[in-house]
């Protein structure tokens, strides 16, 4: 099997300081990769260089388009970046706010996607943001509701049902439970582990908690200070974990 | 029965003369000359010099004139004068730290070559109305002194000995002129000062007091404050030489700023740059602090996110004649858009009553 | 006033506009950047269409100048009488008898012919700037075509009130490429847009030109199920009868009596001498 992406020695500094360094990986279709790490350790450098937000200062990011196969997104033109990143590509970011048009209705924030990629039928359109409010467990009757006037597990939802909504290959998810309350953030987990099995979804998830990455990835990378310091299956890694930084983590988790 | 309104011609011909009658006044007071304006009243013909970006006293005391003292309708005058005027040339670089100076002051230094001298200021009045001036108005001699011969140097001079002051490196290259080339973004720093010193006054100096209360702040102190007279000289292509054509008044502010390093420059003071026509001196500060502040991307500071750090924002709103413009013109006929947004209302309307009230219909 | 330039601006000007004009031509319904000067007019009021009509304009030409279909509204009197002094060129009140029409905020109801050229006023050029305030962004939209937020902002119209709520400035997208402002005029005149004489639109304060060329492709943005309806009173014009005309609406008396008469001043006159009668024209005859 072909893998969906192929990370090849990225490298991210910011002047002398080390943002995150040397990070390659494979990543198959309908895989989940976890990337765990305190703040600071360039795991969120490393998504944003992954996704195109920041431009790394070497190394590839190959991705299986559907026309032309593994192309390198890193040196790709912009036009072809952004069409990606609308089309095959997703993006969930922590604040719900930054991923959302706060200003625009539930039903218009998932529909723009498609009528970005020239949905023109308004009744279709609007069908499709009611189905996928359905999916992320949000009330029909919303639909012309702004997420302003959403509770933040909602809009947390909402911007996952923006982001799905065109069927992307590829989600990138920072931190998607970041500041929810722990009741909230395990309905989001349920939710979000339903419609990656359904939709045979491949993600890469960064967060500090590895609560999520045990519930969602199936493989894990441990970062450190800008490097990559343990990385396997996520059972494995958790439960046997060989690096003393790893240890760390873990035995501090479950003291909590 | 209706008659459409027609005659806009006369209506036009005659709120002119009515305009002009009242900019006259009462006759039985005497009327202003342009001298007069040009000497009393010198603060306003600077400010339409330096926001019309027209440098002539006369001209400008004219404009304050028939602009009966609304000074953005007088700089409007000028900008459009200047339009029709043709371009010889472009003048050499003017050398400030030549300048004859009438007034220069430092905040950074208790003092230094060159001293500091107050001149003409409304500094340290006490702002007391002077009924004295409503009788007459004249005043006796103020005493001179010997004015200095030699050139006076910058105050960031001496902080350039010790490197501890960010380098403004010369250049030979051509700026860009706003008043030729439409202005694109992002800019760069000779456009932002061009179009912040023919900026509105009331604009910057709320910019830059913006960034004193915490928006973007950046710490200023004037490191100097000059005021004088400078030669302008240009080349003259048939001579093969640059020649002085001319005298002009200017009001110069460098301001020094802490600056705490980047991780590209060790920790250095750096600059903020005004200069304005005419004695400007509130403009000519506050040009310095939106200077420093559009200035954060260059120096590797952060993005605060705050108005006066935003160029765009900065620079296109500064102009009162463009600002002026488009906020008056919304006192022109709409009749059309609001014909077209009226019918749009009403069947809005008419629709959402319909679908309020089905059921009675189907009955 | 012959200490100016003919059309008051100087001839390297109008060379500077013309070639953004050119441009504009060759590429449909994109805004070209030009060094827009300052005009004794205020910015707002036509600055941009007088430059473009100024460096349009040459001394064979007939000019007619209207503001809301109208050629007796101040501001179109006040343009026409800057070009009689500064041009020297003849004007004119007939659409059919103009070389050069400069309007703000209608198009003509009488087929325009090749031989012409309008000249539009423009306040925004950019189509995108209520949904993104930001220029550096919006250039960067139109460069990579990403008009989907356009679609989002008609999606909530519908939404909040069931219809596309835009009644003016209704946005277009031009030769399949380029979404542009046809400047302020009613939505009833976008249908118009695809016509015979050239197109120009200058926009003074924005610094901003373009052009749609003779022939070319215009669509009015909307969704399959929701079409772009050129929409106008549903009336007759009270004077000349006309129900294929842009009317306004005028309030006659104290206790609210309307009559609604054609917009474009010059189409209703010539229908009327044309021997075209109205509700209420005879009254208007008496």
């Amino acid at each position: 099997m072909t893998p969906l992406l192929q990370v090849k020695g990225i490298e991210k500094r910011y002047g002398a300081r080390i943002g995150c360094s040397d990070v390659s990986f494979d990543l198959f279709p309908g895989e989940v990769m976890g990337i765990v790490g305190e703040s600071g350790s360039g795991k969120s450098t490393l998504l944003n260089c992954m996704a195109g937000h920041l431009e790394p200062d070497a190394g590839q990011v190959i991705f299986g388009t559907r026309a032309d196969g593994p192309v390198d997104t890193v040196t790709m033109s912009e036009p072809e970046r952004r069409m990606l990143s609308r089309t095959d590509w997703a993006f969930v970011h922590q604040h719900a706010r930054d991923g959302l048009r706060m200003s625009v209705s539930a039903g218009g924030n998932i529909g723009e996607r498609l009528m970005a990629v020239g949905d023109r039928h308004y009744g279709a359109i609007r069908d499709r943001a009611i189905d996928w409010l359905g999916r992320v467990e949000i009330e029909e009757s919303r639909v012309d509701d702004r997420p302003s006037a959403f509770s933040g597990g909602m809009q947390q939802r909402l911007q996952i049902a923006r982001n799905l909504v065109t069927g992307p290959r590829l989600v990138f998810m920072d931190e998607p439970t970041g500041g929810l309350d722990v009741s909230v953030q395990a309905r989001l987990l349920d939710l979000l582990r339903g419609l990656v099995r359904e939709m045979g979804l491949s993600a890469i998830i960064v967060t500090h908690d590895l609560a999520v990455v045990r519930l969602l990835a199936d493989r894990l990378m441990v970062m450190k200070s800008g490097h990559v310091v343990e990385a396997g299956l996520t059972d494995q890694v958790l439960d046997d974990p060989q690096h003393a930084y790893t240890q760390l983590l873990v035995s501090s988790v479950l003291q909590v | 029965m209706y008659v459409a309104v027609k005659g806009g011609e006369t209506a036009i011909e005659n709120a002119h003369a009515w305009l002009a009658e009242e900019r006259r006044g009462a006759t039985d007071i005497d009327e202003l000359s342009i001298a007069q304006i040009r000497e009393q009243l010198g603060l306003a013909v600077n400010r339409v010099m330096a926001e019309g970006s027209l440098y002539d006293p006369d001209l400008a005391a004219l404009a304050i004139k028939q602009s009966r003292g609304d000074l953005i309708e007088a700089i409007f005058l000028i900008r459009a004068y200047r339009t029709t005027l043709p371009r010889f040339g472009y003048s050499k670089p003017v050398k400030t730290d030549e300048m004859a100076c009438d007034r220069r002051i430092s905040a950074t230094f208790k003092d230094a070559p060159g001293g500091q001298v107050l001149g003409p200021t409304f500094d340290y009045t006490h702002r007391l109305l002077d009924f004295k001036l409503a009788a007459e108005g004249e005043v006796p001699a103020a005493p001179t002194a010997q004015p200095r011969t030699e050139a006076t140097p910058h105050i960031t001079e001496f902080l350039k000995g010790e490197d501890i002051i960010q380098d403004e490196p010369a250049s030979d290259t051509t700026p860009g002129d706003l008043t030729r080339e439409p202005m694109e973004f992002p800019s760069n720093r000779p456009l932002r000062l061009q179009s912040l010193t023919r900026g509105d006054e009331g604009f910057v100096l709320g910019m830059a007091y913006s960034t004193q209360r915490g928006y973007a702040r950046n710490h200023a102190f004037v490191g100097e404050l000059r005021i004088g007279k400078v030669a302008v000289e240009m080349d003259i292509p048939e001579l093969g030489f640059a020649i002085d054509i001319g005298e002009i008044e200017l009001t110069e502010c460098e301001t020094v700023n802490q600056f705490k390093g980047s991780k590209t420059e060790p920790p250095q003071f750096t600059r903020g740059y005004g200069l304005v026509f005419g004695q400007s001196e509130r403009k000519s500060i506050a040009m310095a602090l939106v200077d420093r502040a559009l200035r954060w991307e260059e120096l590797g500071e952060d993005n605060l996110g705050a108005p006066a750090q935003d160029e765009e924002f900065v620079l296109s709103h500064a102009d009162n004649i463009q600002a002026t413009g488009f906020l008056e013109h919304i006192k022109l006929p709409h009749y059309v858009d609001f014909q077209s947004e009226l019918e749009l209302v009403r069947k809005l309307r008419r629709e959402a009553e319909e679908r309020m009230q089905p059921k009675e219909a189907a009955e | 006033m012959n200490e100016y330039n003919f059309a008051y601006l100087d001839e390297q000007t109008k060379r500077m506009i013309r070639r953004a004009i050119l441009k504009a031509l060759a590429v449909p319904g994109y805004q070209v950047p030009f060094a827009s000067r300052e005009m004794p007019m205020p910015y707002g009021w036509g600055t941009g269409g007088v430059q473009v009509s100024a460096a349009t304009l040459t001394p064979e030409d007939t000019f007619k100048v209207i503001d809301q279909g109208a050629d007796d509204t101040t501001n179109a009197v006040s343009i026409r009488k800057f070009f009689e002094n500064t041009a020297g060129v003849k004007t004119t009140e007939e659409t059919e008898k103009a070389t050069v029409i400069q309007t703000r905020h209608r198009t003509p109801e009488a087929k325009l012919r090749k031989d012409q050229i309008i000249v539009y006023q423009v306040p925004i050029p950019e189509p995108l700037r209520f949904l993104e305030p930001r220029e550096t962004e919006t250039r960067k939209m139109h460069s990579l075509e990403e008009y989907g937020l356009m679609h989002v902002k008609l999606y909530e119209d519908i939404s909040q009130h069931g219809a596309i709520s835009t009644a003016y400035a209704y946005p277009v997208k031009v030769s399949d490429r380029y979404v542009m402002d046809p400047s302020p005029i009613p939505k009833f005149d976008n249908p118009k847009l695809e016509m015979d004489a050239i197109q120009l639109f200058g926009a003074g304060r924005e610094q901003r030109i373009y052009a749609v060329p003779p022939h070319t492709k215009v669509v009015s943005l909307d969704f399959e199920d929701y079409p772009f309806e050129a929409t106008k009173a549903d009336h007759p014009c009270d004077l000349c009868g006309a129900e294929d005309s842009y009317l306004d609406e005028v309030i006659m008396d104290d206790a609210g009596n309307r009559m609604f008469v054609c917009s474009d001043t010059d189409y209703c006159r010539s229908r009327r001498e044309a021997g075209h009668v109205g509700r209420l024209a005879e009254e208007n005859a008496a």
